[in-house]
């Protein structure tokens, strides 16, 4: 159990783009971390504790930890590295959540960054994979997503026309996003068109490749109300892991998110997921996992998915919007991108998401998913938890 | 809206750093290379509690996270659990686009291989389809010791 509940008090987010030639690395994170101070009207003096993280091989320097701190103010502060692949942005949040929860920090400054543009993304990516096993074989990520959304289609017909309307509306929602990077509508003829990478995925079916980063500032209950009149408060984290080499994932069933939706609403009280959450942030890299990954979260029944997207339901001003950001298809700067899903819950929360805002939100989920079929999640709300 | 890059002259500094790497496979999976070179044998581990059969094998369950494992050979023939089409070619592929990856469950495994889909149809794949392995004429001791799977006619 946690020593002391844990808020969000601020947030910050960079001018998220494919290239970012006007500033390096640190520069890049300071953009992000001035926003949340001063959203959060502290300065660096008040920070007691720096989280941050990035993908490994994505710019090539290791020890981000130490090399950032001209940027994230960690100067003298204790600063704390965390990298998981995919799910390095909801990790940093879970992890930041957890030292604050702990008692041992009061406000933790928590840095998710990428600047996409100074490597192969792709030739990174492969270093995830086993090198015995499945590299010799392998490359890249999104033939994993692919084999996923077979597997998919093969158990519940779903189809690529049901996986482009979740496109669709990720991209119609990131228009309202000032900090997305693809900002113009497409159509399901546009997906459908678009090249295909690897069957059934189009290019408009995945997320770009972003420079940007996010920031966020974690205070405990005994300063938060004092920072902020509405926090975002964290109600319970949740993390599975599950997969050694490719040929051991359940396909077409995200084991890992099904496992921490389950653990978050046990500790939350929820009965009924659908009902009683009022819009989610759900890390989902391509359109298919927008289908497949709600039935895991038990927002829609199994084989159901394609037909609750149709529905509308996940729309803006539908029962459940999902992703009014945009969400990682509009905007995807890896290492950024799960802190970026909780920051978004975040603004939700505390009724700051200006043209993206979903009426009286009470509870938001945000997820951070990593290609080896793991799973964040976090659980957000606008009353301070019970426990 | 204003146009943060208009006085920006993009620099970029390379690098070509190059780290080589040479992985040890360990005496398990060692087991199973020397098999499959020597013998065009396909060897998993089987748990003595939850009885599953690993492909690649395994020194300890994942499941039950116990040592207690006992070698089984499987069949080099099994089920096609799911597959993709690569269309666009990567400079990390090793083979030219439009190859086909398959995960291949072998019959009497609980787990699958990855590896490739050969002489194929592309219309013609479909999950469920039973492949077999079509081992290489010349092995070292790889995963490249099986060539490709191929539909069984």
């Amino acid at each position: 159990m946690p020593k002391k509940r844990v808020a969000i008090v601020g947030t910050g987010q960079t001018y998220h783009k494919s290239h970012r030639p006007d500033v390096n690395g640190q520069e890049l994170i300071n953009e992000a971390v001035k926003r949340a101070l001063q959203d959060a009207d502290l300065t660096i003096k008040d920070i007691d504790a720096v989280v941050i993280g990035n993908m490994d091989h994505f710019e090539g320097i290791n020890y981000v930890d130490c090399w950032s701190v001209d940027g994230s103010g960690g100067i003298m502060k204790p600063v704390i590295k965390l990298t998981t692949g995919g799910t390095t942005g909801s990790t940093l949040a879970i992890g930041g959540y957890q030292l604050v929860a702990s008692g041992f920090f009061e406000k933790v400054l928590i840095i998710g960054w990428e600047k996409n543009s100074e490597s192969d993304t792709t030739g990174a990516i492969t270093t995830a994979f086993d090198p015995v096993w499945d590299r010799l074989v392998f490359a890249g990520a999104i033939s994993g997503l692919a084999a996923e959304a077979q597997a998919y289609m093969a158990k519940y017909g779903a189809t690529e026309k049901d996986a482009a309307r979740v496109s669709v509306r990720d991209r119609k929602h990131a228009c309202n996003n000032p900090h997305a990077q693809l900002r113009r509508e497409i159509t399901i003829e546009d997906v459908l068109a678009s090249p295909m990478l690897a069957d059934p995925i189009h290019l408009l079916d995945v997320c770009p490749r972003t420079d940007g980063a996010c920031a966020v500032i974690m205070a405990n209950e005994d300063c938060a109300g004092k920072i902020t009149a509405v926090p975002d408060w964290i109600w319970a984290t949740a993390n599975r892991h599950k997969y050694t080499y490719l040929g051991d994932v359940n396909w077409g069933e995200l084991d890992s998110l099904a496992g921490a939706s389950r653990e978050i609403y046990a500790k939350a009280g929820i009965r009924e997921p659908k009902k009683e959450i009022d819009v989610i942030e759900l890390y989902q890299p391509y359109s298919f996992a927008g289908i497949i990954w709600i039935e895991d979260l038990g927002i829609a029944e199994r084989g159901k998915g394609a037909e609750y997207i149709w529905s509308g339901a996940t729309d803006m001003g539908g029962e459940l919007p999902i992703n009014p950001s945009g969400g990682v298809i509009a905007c995807n700067p890896i290492g950024a991108t799960g802190l970026i899903r909780c920051a978004e819950a975040a603004l939700q929360v505390m009724g700051k998401a200006e043209a993206r805002q979903v009426p009286d939100v009470n509870f938001a989920i945000s997820t951070g998913f990593g290609g080896c079929m793991w799973s964040d999640m976090l659980l957000h709300g606008k009353r301070k938890p019970d426990f | 809206m204003i146009d943060i890059f208009a006085d920006v002259e993009p620099m970029v500094f390379k690098s070509g750093i190059n780290v080589p790497y040479s992985w040890w496979a360990g005496e398990t999976a060692e087991r199973f290379f020397l098999a499959l070179r020597d013998d065009k044998k396909i060897m998993g581990t089987g748990c003595s509690i939850c009885e599953k059969v690993f492909v690649p094998p395994r020194k300890v369950c994942p499941l039950c996270f116990q040592e207690n494992m006992a070698w089984v050979e499987v069949s080099s023939e099994g089920v096609l659990e799911s597959f993709t089409i690569v269309e666009r070619q990567l400079a990390s592929l090793p083979r030219k686009a439009p190859v086909i990856f398959g995960l291949i469950r072998l019959d009497g495994a609980d787990t699958s291989i990855l590896h490739y889909i050969e002489d194929a149809d592309h219309t013609d794949i479909k999950i469920g389809m039973r492949v077999a392995a079509k081992f290489s004429d010349e092995r070292s001791g790889s995963m490249h010791d099986i060539d490709c799977f191929r539909p069984v006619r």
